[in-house]
């Protein structure tokens, strides 16, 4: 038993930390939310060959896994970077998962270049689909519980949506027009799950980053009122949110590549406390703002708006919790180690 | 990054899980002196198998295991239901800090005892005017022939009518807070200590006020210097948690499977209000789970236990509050008459976010030491 990232891992996590600090601070995600197109930090992911992290060796990619994955896209929400890294990744990983040899020796190669970048979106009952980031994009890969559909975007209707995440563009396309994909489509999604969580940890420590820097600054009545239990507390409440999720997200990259079969408990966990903390820690981070955290100019919105995106995407927390609930204990027949225990509890 | 046991610690695993099956003393009987009774004699089976202070250095008897054997055996514990040993305090702590800060002739003295639970330990910090504000403790210990006179009152002290010995922090001298205070190992057989039991919300008397009038103490039984009580006590509650966040996330397990059981049985397992409660319990198990695990990995690395100790104690309150809250509601108008499990679990749970440091303290400790937030004080 060893959780915690081999020297490599921690290399990867660095070194996106460092490339997003030194060349694009808040100012990239407010110009992007201020209406700026274009990514300028994409070619930078692609050139650096984090694009092609999980992608397999035989396609072009370096054959790391989900947990490598979710390294980058943490700090990607760190940053609040306007990259389409998630999307991309994320129809790769389904692709991999659930799409046919054809389909992969077709996708996986660009995805993992970024040369010829996939976007990735959600698909509904009537076979519309809600699609992140489609600038550039060559491929679609849309989704949603057993099935998928690998999309040719000059094939498609699309209209542009407003998007409640400033620093994401998101469009509606209608009647997806495209190959079906049929196996292995849930465990794809689950992996993509993992790594919306792991953004979402990145987006709450960010939020919680802010908060402290405002709570040791900000003096009223005399002393900073980080010195007021009803801060200290709040900040104390976000740390133990912000650290149960990424223990969380970590475990379940890990469970992704190692033991698939108990994926989909662990993505839940990972999905609804990710959720949880980082709605909870951007609303904090406002609050503990007071006034100038309600300004359009103050970042703060940018981060919160994130939040309330990304932890409705690919399942809200209530419904990963009603997940966990059935693969814990409550529900019928489920692979979760938890729930093994818990019914051997049950027996007894 | 390596989320399984390795061989070793699977094997170590494998022998104390099979050792439990041969050796489990079966369900503690009703009444808390019978069940001290029977978790004394557990405590002997344990110690005749060599797994009493299991974290105790080989040279003192112990086994020398390493963190993650003694999360390994704790989990296996609470796995199979098996009770904590009687001298609990005296294993987790009072042994601990002996073997770190005692004389030769201390440990000499001391620790056997312990190990075979022939003598019980107890431990008088808390005060009824110094709770979370424990360097305030006003118990008074005088200079005296060979060593002092102690007068004063300890509160919330478990076992203190089966104990032979109690890590009493006092008050001796007036100099600065925090350097004015000593240590003592108490005789509690001795004329002079009153053992009152203090009945709770439950109705049960788990813990005892102690008043000690006039008590002697030998010197040889200081524990540091005299003067120096602030640190021994700190170092004492250092023992106090360390490894015990993924052993008390499996119990929470333990109870989910037994909430899950009368979910069912109520006709609310589809109830979508219940699903979603019962989820979130579910989820914050597993974090403290994952949390404790990490914080483990985190102190093999660095040597230093790091914050995760206060985290768990407050997601662990939190999570056995609401679990129990959960079921009295699952029982719905029932639950005005008494059950025999749900309804005192959940009186039994309030206590949770007071004992062993207020969930309000813990939230000092990581606003203050892991968040560098400016102290109100």
């Amino acid at each position: 038993m060893r959780f915690d990232l081999t020297d490599e891992q921690r290399a990867i996590r660095e070194a996106v930390r460092d490339l997003c600090a030194s060349r694009y601070g808040i100012e990239a995600a407010r110009r992007a939310a201020d209406g700026a197109t274009g990514d300028a930090l994409w070619p930078e992911l692609a050139k650096s060959g984090w694009a092609g992290l999980g992608v397999a060796q035989p396609h072009g990619g370096q054959g790391l896994g989900v947990l490598e994955l979710a390294l980058v896209v943490e700090e990607l929400g760190y940053a609040l970077a306007p990259a389409a890294f998630l999307g991309n990744a994320a129809a790769g990983l389904l692709v991999a998962a659930a799409g046919t040899e054809q389909q992969q020796a077709r996708v996986l190669p660009g995805v993992a270049s970024g040369e010829r970048r996939a976007a990735f979106g959600v698909l509904d009952a009537r076979g519309d689909a809600m699609l992140l980031d489609p600038d550039a994009a060559t491929v679609f890969v849309v989704a949603n519980g057993d099935r998928a559909v690998v999309a040719d975007p000059a094939k498609q209707r699309m209209e542009s949506l407003p998007s409640l995440d400033l620093t994401r563009r998101l469009v509606k396309l209608i009647e997806v027009d495209g190959e079906a994909m049929t196996r292995g489509v849930q465990r794809g999604l689950d992996q993509v799950e993992v790594l919306v969580a792991a953004e979402l940890v990145g987006v709450a420590q960010h939020a919680l980053d802010l908060a402290l820097e405002h709570a040791k600054q900000r003096q009223q009545f005399g002393r900073p009122i980080g010195a007021y239990q009803a801060v200290s507390h709040r900040c104390a409440d976000m740390l133990v949110a912000v650290e149960s999720a990424r223990s969380a997200v970590l475990s379940a990259a890990w469970t992704a590549d190692h033991q698939p079969d108990q994926l989909a408990f662990a993505a839940s966990v990972a999905k609804a406390l990710a959720g949880d903390a980082a709605w909870h820690a951007t609303a904090s981070a406002l609050q503990i703002h007071g006034g100038i955290g309600f300004t359009w100019e103050h970042p703060i919105h940018l981060f919160l708006r994130r939040a309330a995106a990304s932890s409705r995407f690919l399942g809200s927390v209530d419904e990963h919790l009603e997940r966990a609930a059935e693969l814990g204990g409550l529900g019928g027949e489920t692979t979760a180690p938890v729930a093994a225990e818990l019914s051997g509890a049950a027996r007894r | 990054m390596d989320l399984t046991l390795s061989a070793d610690e699977l094997a170590f695993r494998d022998e104390i899980r099979a050792w439990l099956r041969d050796h489990h003393p079966g369900p503690e009987p009703d009444g808390t002196e019978a069940g001290f009774e029977h978790r004394l004699a557990w405590q002997r089976t344990l110690h005749d198998a060599g797994y009493a202070g299991i974290a105790w250095p080989k040279e003192y008897g112990g086994r020398g295991a390493t963190l993650m054997e003694q999360t390994i055996f704790n989990e296996e514990l609470v796995r199979a239901r098996a009770p904590a040993p009687a001298n609990v305090l005296g294993l987790i702590m009072g042994g601990p800090v002996v073997i770190t800060l005692g004389t030769e002739d201390q440990k000499r003295r001391f620790l056997a005892p312990i190990l075979s639970g022939a003598e019980i330990w107890c431990q008088g910090f808390s005060e009824p005017d110094s709770g979370s504000d424990l360097a305030s403790v006003r118990t008074r210990a005088e200079r005296a022939d060979g060593g002092w006179r102690i007068t004063g009152q300890k509160v919330w002290t478990s076992f203190a009518h089966r104990a032979r010995w109690c890590m009493l922090l006092t008050r001796t001298s007036d100099d600065a807070r925090y350097h004015n205070l000593t240590y003592f190992v108490c005789d509690m057989r001795q004329p002079g200590v009153t053992v009152r039991p203090l009945r709770q919300i439950t109705g049960d008397t788990e813990f005892n006020e102690v008043f000690f009038d006039s008590v002697f103490v030998g010197d040889e039984n200081v524990i540091g210097r005299p003067g120096e009580g602030w640190n021994v006590a700190l170092t004492t509650l250092m023992f106090e948690r360390p490894g015990l966040g993924v052993a008390s996330a499996l119990g929470i397990k333990l109870a989910l499977g037994e909430l899950a059981e009368l979910i069912r049985a109520r006709g609310l397992a589809n109830d979508s209000a219940i699903r979603r409660r019962f989820g979130k319990l579910v989820v914050d198990a597993e974090a403290i789970r994952l949390n404790g695990y990490r914080g483990l990995s985190r102190t093999q690395r660095d040597g230093v236990p790091g914050p995760e100790g206060s985290m768990i104690k407050i997601q662990w309150a939190t999570v056995n509050q609401a679990l129990t809250e959960l079921a009295v509601d699952v029982l719905g108008v029932d639950a005005l008459a008494i059950d025999s499990v749900w309804t005192h679990r959940m009186l039994r749970a309030r206590a949770n976010s007071i004992e062993g440091g207020t969930s309000e303290i813990q939230r000092n400790i990581l606003a203050e030491r892991v968040l560098a937030l400016p102290r109100l004080r």
